[in-house]
């Protein structure tokens, strides 16, 4: 796994005490920056744009906690997003719950689906791992295409978002866009917390050299099942809360294409980076929403987007804006 | 009406031939998948993409340049594996010395993209194509009623995935192709051209893939979308198989064909899936699978 391009490894500075004190106030006012700008966003762009965003966003993120952080890449994490998606629209539209808790349903469902998963994917790995994955998604697939509360092709329509802990009325676009923005926050600082944990240094050794992590005494499959879930947890999230939004639960979203399509937006914003996945789907996402308009095929140019980046673009966008001259310079590797 | 366990004979038996012919593509490839693992140690996700370009130029060939069947089962592998050995030369030799995930990802864009140029000129739906006069009808076993034409699949795959294992275990090629699977910088080592050895293996793998997709044209229709719904299940069947035996990858392809037409049969709900749910139990069981090697 030691080939694959990641730039975590100058990232682990930040638990560094030998940061300098100017450079942790530019890093608090980018952030503070990042959140001024998520908050006035709505005002000056659509805000059911911004929420895909923010949705396959956290996907991305969740997927990446995976791949990047523990070099697995999963090719089925579709599963994860649009069975929580299923499982959101089903428990608030059939058994009105509320919204909160139908995330959380959601979310937990996700979990569920990525505990069973991850116990069989996690016995082989590299490209059997990804073929796995892409297997037991698509056997998700199938059943969800059967089973009688998913509405086969049909998918859930006309899912309620309801009142966000009974007050809150989402059906106001701003109150859903808030409510969106903090959950992706709340799940982008979760990951962050995860990867700078302990638990997210032996993921990393894990990824940098499994046999050595074994012989030092780790149990290796409980640590790669753990990371598992909580990304198929978060994947979930994202899914639960994507459902809300749009108010409807498809296929599309448990196919194989989204499976791909996360592993684009991390690829192409850069994999093993905190920032890559997010700035990655909202490419993908605006490409998308583009090419819609043209009716030109979009898998024809994800697959080129692919292909350019396996080639010559390999850190993506923002892992080769970190190892550039200028990333060097200012030391961005730390900050992405 | 005989009956086996429950079940009239002939619909058992029709599924069996069902099951059979799809065995035999998943047999074909899985074969190409895991010749092309051995030498290049890379999952190449566009098999099931050129099983449908096989399919197309076969289409193509009959419609642009009034080709029949028959040139086209020889013409149509030779284009498309040329097709492959470009691909190779222009794009995957830069992979070789990476993580095998980036060839997974290139081959999967090129999936996407192949298919998405099919669709945008031909939509998702199937173009037929006729079965040649010469396979038309069909003949009375007495039990059952064969239609030529998967008499003949069955038949065709079989010899082509027969002749595929000779070529490897036999001949002097297969030997080299063999020897540089083992130790490929040993084998360059003796003076043999391993980086043209890889080109050709890959379009031989291509090449199968093509093979059977002009073999599928004319049971199922010739749609942009054929070789994903397929590529899925193969998957399935190498990690059932094992990557690491030719003869395995032949073995497995055809006896899961035939477990799921068996599935048909006895319980429909699971037809689609019971690949799936064998490959986890086999998971359980074997985590390397059938025939590999850990």
């Amino acid at each position: 796994m030691a080939e694959i391009h990641t730039s975590t490894v100058p990232s682990d500075a930040l638990d560094d005490c030998s940061v300098s004190k100017s450079e942790i106030t530019a890093r608090r006012l980018a952030l503070v920056a990042g959140l001024l700008l998520l908050l006035v966003a709505p005002f000056l762009i659509y805000p059911v744009f911004i929420m895909k965003v923010l949705c396959f966003a956290l996907f991305a993120a969740a997927f990446n906690l995976l791949i990047g952080y523990t070099g697995l890449l999963s090719f089925g994490h579709a599963a994860f997003f649009g069975g929580a998606a299923y499982f959101t629209a089903h428990s608030v539209k059939e058994w009105g719950v509320p919204p909160e808790l139908g995330i959380l349903i959601g979310t937990a469902g996700g979990a569920a689906l990525g505990l069973i998963m991850g116990f069989f994917a996690i016995r082989r790995q590299g490209i059997y791992f990804s073929m796995i994955t892409l297997s037991l998604a698509q056997m998700f697939f199938f059943f969800c295409l059967q089973a009688k509360f998913t509405h086969g092709e049909d998918g859930i329509q006309s899912v309620p978002r309801g009142h966000l802990f009974g007050f809150i009325d989402l059906s106001q676009p701003f109150a859903m866009y808030y409510t969106v923005a903090a959950i992706f926050l709340i799940g982008v600082f979760i990951i962050w917390r995860f990867v700078h944990s302990p638990f997210g240094m032996i993921l990393k050794s894990i990824r940098e050299n499994e046999q050595r992590a074994i012989s030092l005494g780790y149990s290796v499959a409980r640590y790669k099942l753990g990371a598992f879930v909580m990304s198929a947890a978060l994947a979930g999230l994202a899914g639960g809360t994507k459902a809300l939004v749009f108010q409807f639960a498809t296929l599309t979203d448990v196919g194989w294409q989204t499976s791909g399509e996360v592993i684009l937006m991390t690829l192409l914003g850069g994999i093993g980076t905190m920032l890559g996945p997010i700035l990655g789907s909202a490419i993908v996402v605006m490409l998308g929403n583009y090419l819609a308009t043209t009716g030109f095929p979009v898998t024809i140019i994800t697959g080129a987007v692919f292909m350019i980046c396996v080639l010559v673009f390999r850190r993506g966008v923002v892992g080769e804006l970190a190892a550039s001259r200028i990333g060097r310079k200012f030391g961005l590797a730390r900050w992405l | 009406m005989t009956m086996v366990f429950g079940v009239p004979l002939p619909a058992l038996l029709g599924q069996l031939l069902i099951g059979l012919i799809n065995g035999s593509f998943y047999a074909l490839l899985s074969l190409g998948l895991a010749i092309i693992f051995g030498l290049l140690r890379m999952i190449n996700f566009a098999h099931g993409a050129q099983y449908m370009l096989g399919a197309f130029t076969a289409y193509l060939l009959l419609h642009f340049a009034g080709i029949g069947y028959w040139p086209a089962l020889i013409l149509t592998p030779i284009i498309v594996g040329v097709f492959g050995a470009v691909i190779e030369r222009l794009f995957l030799q830069r992979l070789y010395g990476l993580d095998p995930l980036y060839g997974l990802l290139f081959t999967f864009g090129l999936a996407l993209m192949l298919e998405g140029i099919f669709r945008y000129y031909y939509g998702a739906s199937g173009q037929p194509y006729a079965t040649p006069p010469s396979l038309a009808g069909g003949t009375n076993l007495g039990f059952m009623f064969l239609p030529n034409y998967r008499g003949w699949v069955v038949v065709a795959s079989l010899v082509v995935c027969i002749g595929t294992w000779l070529l490897i275990e036999k001949t002097k090629l297969g030997a080299y192709l063999r020897a540089a699977t083992e130790n490929s910088t040993l084998v360059q080592a003796f003076g043999v051209n391993v980086p043209i050895l890889l080109t050709l293996t890959y379009g031989l793998g291509v090449a199968l893939a093509a093979f059977a997709g002009v073999l599928a044209a004319p049971i199922y229709q010739v749609s942009p979308l054929m070789g994903s719904n397929i590529i899925i299940v193969v998957f399935a069947v190498v990690v059932v198989g094992g990557m690491g035996s030719i003869l395995g990858a032949i073995v497995t392809g055809y006896v899961l064909g035939i477990t799921e037409g068996l599935t048909k049969v006895f319980y429909p709900e699971a037809s689609n899936t019971v690949i799936f749910v064998i490959m986890a139990i086999v998971l359980l069981v074997r985590p390397a699978g059938l025939f590999g090697r850990e």
